[in-house]
């Protein structure tokens, strides 16, 4: 390799710093050119403002402890801070757990006093969250029903950016990453809330599409097939 | 071979104890052979409404222990040939029988009676455990208050996840009008929004109920009640026919949501 190629390109933009890695250089290498490009950057002044730094890999795998020895070094620089380090390689492991997190998790029931609903992932519940009852997710919760008990949404990563949808909204409480928010309504008022939830379906047995609540359609058990495997 | 209905409620004091009682009675006054089962140990009071507490010799806890034979612990009723109490035993507490064996001492009973009905304490516990186990079928009873509604709540949770035993169906006891068109009173319809299981049945609140089960005359032997009739209606209904609702109050639309909740027109 031409000793005059750089395997660290350092680029200024506007909102930061840019850190292009080679992709096919071994890794120690980088590490090396990467400390001597900091030391030698003249124009970064070491009593300016904070500057953000993206690093970009490329098709480069880099492990959790590989991304924290490089922000430890960039980091030994006061007025730098890491904001992203990219890399378009993932894992197998990572993406089934990017996939956990996006999924939607489908129930199709009533969650009543006393009982815990928790699901890794967004939680669409068909169905009523009683008074006493509790529903708990890692990424967003959809209640296509009264919402009447305690709902905490955002209970993995970055919780603070998920929402909690309810078709009838009368939580005893609400969650939202680490934050709560109690509902200061007194119980009787809550109770009185009343919905019709409706849910069309194909009915075998008389073929024909039926439209019902969607209470008796649970109690019923005569979901189609599709709604009660999940 | 019979059927098993557990009385239940989570909340105590609702009046699992008076319907037992009076669905009992009204099963056997339709010539049902039936047995009350009282599993609320420790507090025994179904032996006491139905006035056949001083002929008790053995109890549920002696037939466990086997202390004697099923035959010998079952109490004749006074008025009727085929109606039997399985009293509770008063001395001990309810770990002193488990679950498995309460489920045999049901399943035998089933071999000889129409219906078994099981009187189950207040409470989420052994209690509970112990009366659900041999049952088939599940009666809940709430009032119409916030409290009583959680309970049954909690306690149909609990009911579903006894595979053998059907879906609950649900009994709203001491209705009171004057609060129900007041307001202040939780409204049926709501309750069963809430629950969302099947009505069997409605009663109002009826000083009759206290004065006949404290002479140990259960109500639904005086047919002038409205109670009285409630409870015979709830027998029709659990004998499988479709009974409407009595006329309880004046008010047209009340009615008509309740008839609606019972699936009738
Ligand atoms: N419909 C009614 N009208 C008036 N009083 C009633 C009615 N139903 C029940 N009661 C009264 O309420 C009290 C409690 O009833 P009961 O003993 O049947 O409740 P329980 O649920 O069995 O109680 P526990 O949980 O203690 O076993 C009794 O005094 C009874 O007479
Ligand atoms: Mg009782």
């Amino acid at each position: 390799m031409p000793a005059t190629q750089s395997l660290v390109t350092i680029k200024g933009r506007k909102d930061g710093l840019v850190l292009v890695m080679n992709e096919a250089c071994a890794y120690r290498d980088l590490l090396i050119e990467l400390k001597e490009k900091l030391a030698a950057s003249t124009n970064l002044d070491q009593n300016g403002p904070v500057i953000s730094v993206k690093i970009e890999v490329g098709n480069r795998y880099i492990s959790t402890d590989q991304r924290d020895q490089l922000k430890q070094i960039i980091h030994s620089y006061d007025h730098l801070k890491v904001e992203a380090i990219h890399s378009n390689v993932l894992t197998y492991a990572e993406l089934d757990q990017i996939k956990e997190q996006e999924k939607i998790v489908t129930m199709v029931r009533i969650v009543r006093s006393g009982q815990v609903l928790s699901v890794q992932g967004n939680l669409l519940l068909i169905g009523d969250v009683n008074p006493g009852g509790v529903v708990s997710a890692s990424g967003n919760i959809y209640v296509l029903g009264s919402l009447r008990g305690v709902a905490s949404a955002g209970q993995g990563e970055d919780g603070n950016n998920a929402v909690i949808v309810a078709s009838i909204m009368a939580p005893t409480q609400l969650k939202i990453g680490e934050t709560i928010s109690r509902n200061e309504r007194n119980t009787a008022e809550v109770l009185t809330e009343r919905h019709r939830f409706e849910c069309a379906y194909l009915d075998d047995h008389i073929g024909k599409i039926v439209i019902d609540h969607i209470q008796a359609t649970i109690k019923k058990g005569n979901l189609p097939f599709t709604f009660n495997k999940m | 071979m019979g059927e098993a209905i557990v009385v239940t409620s989570g909340k105590g004091g609702v009046g699992k104890t008076t319907t037992s009682a009076n669905v009992g009675t009204v099963l056997a006054l339709q010539g049902k052979k039936v047995c009350l089962v009282d599993t609320d140990i420790g507090l025994r009071n179904l032996d006491v409404v139905m006035g056949l507490e001083n002929r008790i010799i053995y109890d549920l806890v002696d037939v466990a222990q086997g202390r004697c034979k099923l035959n010998q612990a079952l109490v004749k009723d006074k008025r009727f040939e085929c109606l039997s109490l399985l009293p509770a035993a008063q001395t001990t507490d309810k770990d002193s029988i488990q679950p498995d064996q309460m489920k045999k001492i049901i399943d035998t009973l089933k071999a000889d009676f129409d219906y078994i009905i099981i009187d189950c304490p207040a409470g989420i516990e052994r209690g509970f455990k112990n009366a659900v186990a041999g049952a088939d079928h599940a009666i809940v009873v709430t009032t119409p208050e916030i409290s009583s509604v959680r309970d049954a709540d909690r306690i149909i949770g609990l009911l579903e996840q006894e595979k053998q035993v059907s879906p609950p169906r649900l009994i709203i006891n001491r209705i009171r009008q004057h609060l129900l068109k007041s307001g202040e009173m939780l409204e049926i319809d709501e309750i069963m929004n809430i629950l969302a299981i099947d009505l069997i049945g409605i009663v109002i609140d009826d000083d009759g109920v206290i004065s006949s089960s404290n002479k140990g005359e259960p109500i639904a032997l005086n047919p002038s009640s409205k109670a009285a009739m409630a409870y015979r209606n709830i027998g029709r209904r659990i004998l499988g026919e479709t009974v409407p609702l009595m006329d309880l109050d004046e008010k047209q639309g009340f009615f008509h949501r309740v008839k609606a909740l019972l699936g009738m027109r």
